[in-house]
């Protein structure tokens, strides 16, 4: 590795200081492994390792002269310049320095997985400054189910090319930024395998109590409980103990596993015997609640997050989180203090009194 | 409150199964105990009230004797409620007695304009001890020693043939017969005056309890009562004292090295005699002597029975439980109670539950209540060592004296017969004796009670038999008394567990019950049924106990088990306090626990959902 910046990092060598370096989506990862909570492990191709690859392949010239000729109010040329541009940017090579140095980080992540050529999520990591309202970059360029290193500097190149999709060259114009100035960092992150997978509310979504976590869960990716597909098991934890106060095991009938040829995700029948069956083991749930907590003081609001259990890695270290995002029901309810009126013990006594205990 | 539609089925009090050969039994018990059937307006009032058990006090059905407890705290709990501090939605606490089994049920005020002329009195009086409540209770302390010694310096005397010259000499003017009857009322009024004093300020208490948890659900409408009682918990109180004193008189023993002595003799009489021998062994004698007054005064059962005898009664009991905890020691295992890590976990949680709350006017609130609950504690817990324990266990021998005096003349033919009285019966009884010594003529009582003894006695033979169901007539929608909530645990969760119980068949079929997740965690193992504390001893290492309920006479048990289960109880219970102390599951007021689970059986306790299975 030459010059000050790297080209490659690791998720957990970024902090929130390393947007500029990683992107916003990387340097949050990163933020997140430094605070203690567990997100499949990863790299990052960095911003400066896009420059470096942009120069080196010179693409400067070639993709100023597209630009040249555009119009910039004419959606058809807009759409065509970037059809050009992401041709360009996704056939240009990478030097052989830069390409052993993506290798070596992915051949560390396959070992680190215990899983040969390890498959790979990979996804633009935008900086704020080139592509605010980062979705433009980010939502299209999701690469699941990566495997091998031919594949993964291909899809690399795929998210560099998200710089120059239409919207983000026609936002560049109106702003008046400079095409060759901006820059895109790559994630590369283990794609977790998961045999069981879910939601977790850092707060009880049915009653608001800050002092309860709900896991739902099901067996195989988390598609089937996000999208509603199944009643998931349900899980309440209290967060102060991590007991576990109540569960309920209804049965489940689908559930989603990956198909390797498609790159997607299937849609499977749980066998008969397994539909009853709790879809986590209660060791796993006490260390996700563990990492509930460890995220909801990260972020010092209950959260709203996605996990799953990857059967790929040590017992010690298999239950992940995918996606963590500020609750939104309760959080924007307003809060009513419970003690309305009662200034002393003694009033709080006597109110206490006069309610009782309901009985049915 | 109106009396409401019963989803929960119990049955009416009216129909409750006679037991054949018992007829007549009403009158062994006072006569406003019995439920009626002449006189309509009275048996409507009892058709429409909830009437639960009070299976925490009377494990067993009550002799005619011991109901002296029952009505003094009849008394005194519905006296502070109803007139004293004027709690205002509900007067006092009503009883009545089926086949010798004690029933309850709270007395709510119905007239919402009652409620509130109740509500200023309560604000002025009950604020007046919340206030000053330190000061008050230094007070009932020196009322209560004071009680204590005066029914200590109590003299009862047998009759002499002639009274002594000095009856002349000094111009007395009184006879011993006199004094006699005068012992007796005395007796009985320093019983029923300790009692007064044991309730001033345990309403109270409860309610200042009730209000904090309460308050605790309302923000945390998930939260455990047993993790709001860990808040309160790890106050130093003298009702572990005499456990104390158990593990000092243990490792005094190990450091004195007469543990062995100690360890090879199976009663405390044998062990006294070799440990006289030595110095050290006359030592260790000498410091066992001096924790017996008053920390021996601990009853091994709940103290309300003539027959909880306290340690100082059975010397065995003590020693069997220093010889359990100075096996401990020598095999190298701690005996101390972890007071540090419970206080350091009480005070993680409350942190964390204070966090989590989200505008100031509830952490003040929280902080306030929290402080209240921590004020009351101590006398929640300490008023059991002096009333129930130290005041009962001498007042019951003082009652063998009497009787004692009654053997000699022949109105009954054991000491432990006197139990079989009602306690005016006793009145009337040291009457006849008195007239009749009095007067040199044969009294009456002879030929009178021995044989209503022996009648009695058969009765309550067959009430032993009987189970009493858990509660009767009609469940109400609320419960505003705050003893009925944390005493006897009665919400809607466990009268729905007790109904369902009763509705099963047979005992032996039910593999799965609830009751109060009393302290956390879930273990499984050997389950072993003690009924009295004296079973204690059978416990082997890792069981699980199963109880009708326990008191601190039990300690030595919970260094020996993984897991306690009782019958009645609470998440305030001695076993729920113990077992979180020691960090192993509880599982209270299960109801019915000793009569489903047998010894030997492997069971499953989740103290953390209150539910055991039974797993083989």
């Amino acid at each position: 590795m030459t010059g000050s910046k790297p080209l490659v990092c690791w998720f957990h060598e970024c902090d929130k200081n390393s947007v500029p370096l990683v992107g916003g989506k990387c340097a949050s990862l990163g933020e997140m492994i430094n605070a203690g909570i567990r997100v499949p492990p990863g790299f990052a191709v960095t911003t400066a390792g896009y420059q470096r690859f942009y120069d080196e392949a010179g693409l400067g010239p070639k993709v100023e002269a597209v630009l040249a000729a555009l119009q910039s109010d004419d959606l058809d040329a807009l759409e065509a310049a970037s059809q050009e541009i992401r041709a360009l940017v996704e056939t240009a090579p990478f030097s052989i320095e830069f390409e052993d140095e993506i290798a070596e980080h992915y051949r560390r992540l396959s070992n680190h997985c215990y899983v040969p050529a390890v498959p790979v999520a990979v996804r633009s990591s935008a900086t704020a400054e080139d592509l605010p309202g980062a979705s433009f970059a980010g939502q299209q360029d999701t690469f699941l189910w990566i495997r091998g290193v031919d594949d993964l500097l291909v899809y690399v190149k795929k998210c560099f090319s998200s710089l120059f999709t239409g919207r983000a060259i026609a936002y560049r114009n109106r702003m008046g930024f400079a095409h060759n100035q901006v820059a895109i960092s790559v994630g590369v992150q283990k794609m977790a395998n998961s045999s069981t997978a879910g939601v977790m509310f850092t707060i009880n979504p049915s009653n608001g109590d800050r002092s309860t976590i709900v896991i739902n869960s099901n067996f195989g990716f988390g598609e089937s409980v996000v999208s509603g597909e199944v009643t998931p098991d349900e899980f309440v934890i209290n967060k102060v103990s991590l007991e576990l106060l109540r569960r309920s095991i209804p049965r489940k009938e689908v559930y989603y596993a990956v198909d390797r040829e498609t790159q997607r995700t299937k849609r499977l029948d749980v066998p008969l015997e397994r539909q009853t069956v709790q879809s986590i083991v209660d060791e796993d749930l006490t260390e996700l609640a563990r990492l509930g907590k460890v995220i909801e003081s990260h972020y010092g609001c209950p959260m709203d997050v996605e996990w799953a259990v990857d059967n790929d890695m040590p017992a010690e270290g298999k239950v992940f989180i995918l996606q963590a995002r500020p609750e939104t029901v309760w959080s924007a309810k307003k809060k009513e203090s419970v003690s309305s009126g009662q200034q002393d013990a003694l009033s709080h006594i006597l109110a206490s009194m006069m309610a009782g205990k309901k009985l049915h | 409150m109106s009396v409401m539609t019963s989803k929960l089925s119990f049955p009416d009090p009216h129909d409750m199964e006679r037991i054949p050969g018992t007829e007549g039994w009403e009158r062994m018990y006072p006569y406003q105990y019995q439920f009626v059937t002449d006189d309509p307006e009275r048996q409507n009032y009892e058709s429409n009230m909830f009437w639960f058990y009070d299976g925490l006090h009377y494990p067993e059905p009550l002799y005619p004797f011991d109901m002296i407890w029952d009505e003094a705290w009849y008394l005194a709990l519905s006296q502070y409620n109803t007139r004293i501090f004027s709690v205002p939605p509900v007067f006092g606490v009503d009883h009545r007695i089926i086949n010798g089994y004690v029933y309850i049920t709270p007395v709510p005020v119905t007239d919402p304009n009652q409620i509130q002329e109740r509500v200023a009195h309560f604000l002025e009086r009950a604020g007046y001890y919340y206030q000053n409540w330190d000061s008050l209770v230094a007070k009932w302390e020196e009322k209560m020693k004071g009680t204590i010694s005066a029914l200590e310096k109590l003299k009862i005397e047998a009759l002499p043939n002639m009274e002594e010259k000095a009856v002349v000499l000094e111009g007395i003017g009184e006879s011993k017969g006199y004094h006699l009857l005068k012992a007796y009322d005395d007796l009985i009024d320093l019983g029923i005056r300790c009692w007064q004093y044991h309730f001033e300020f345990l309403n109270l208490g409860y309610a200042a309890y009730v209000t904090f948890l309460d308050f605790c659900q309302k923000i945390f409408p998930d939260i455990p009562a047993q993790r709001v009682t860990q808040m309160i918990s790890g106050i130093d109180v003298i009702m572990y004292q005499p456990d104390e004193e158990l593990k000092n008189l243990a490792r005094k023993a190990v450091e004195l090295n007469v543990d062995g002595t100690l360890g090879s003799h199976s009663s405390f009489a044998a062990a006294k005699a070799a440990l006289e021998g030595s110095n050290a062994g006359r030592d260790w004698l000498a410091a066992f002597e001096k924790a017996r007054y008053p920390w021996f005064h601990v009853s091994t059962g709940t103290g309300w029975y003539h027959h909880d005898k306290s340690w100082n009664d059975d010397l065995d009991v003590p020693f069997n439980s220093i010889k359990i905890y100075a096996e401990k020691i020598r095999g190298g295992s701690s005996i101390e109670r972890p007071i540090e890590e419970v206080r350091k976990e009480r005070d993680r949680i409350t942190a964390e539950y204070r966090g989590l709350i989200d505008n100031d006017d509830d952490r003040n609130a929280f902080d306030q209540l929290l402080n209240t609950a921590k004020t009351v504690f101590p006398y929640v817990e300490n008023h059991l060592f002096y009333v129930e324990h130290w005041f009962h266990s001498v007042f019951w021998n003082k009652v063998r004296e009497v009787a004692a005096i009654m053997k000699d003349h022949g109105f009954i033919n054991d000491i432990e017969d006197i139990w079989y009285l009602k306690r005016s019966e006793i009145k009337d009884a040291l009457w006849d004796l008195v007239t009749a010594w009095a007067t040199g003529v044969k009294a009456r009582g002879p030929k009178v009670w021995p044989k209503e003894i022996e009648w009695r006695k058969g009765v309550m033979e067959k009430f032993r038999q009987w189970a009493p169901p858990p509660a009767i007539g009609a469940a109400p929608e609320k419960i505003q008394e705050p003893f009925t909530i944390v005493l006897w645990g009665v919400t809607n969760d466990s009268l729905s567990a007790w109904a369902k119980v009763r509705q099963a068949e047979n005992l032996e079929d039910i593999k799965e019950f609830t009751g109060f997740a009393g302290s956390p965690g879930t273990v499984e193992g050997k389950a072993r049924v003690c009924r009295t504390v004296a079973d204690i001893g059978q416990l082997q290492e890792g069981e699980i106990l199963v109880a009708p309920t326990t008191s601190p006479s039990w300690a030595p048990a919970f260094v020996k088990i993984k897991a306690c289960v009782t019958d009645v109880g609470g998440v305030m219970c001695h076993a729920a306090i113990v077992c979180r102390e020691y960090g192993m599951p509880a599982v209270v007021g299960t109801g019915h626990a000793t009569q489903i689970v047998k010894t030997g059986m492997t069971i499953r306790v989740n103290g953390s959902t209150g539910e055991i299975t039974i797993a083989g």
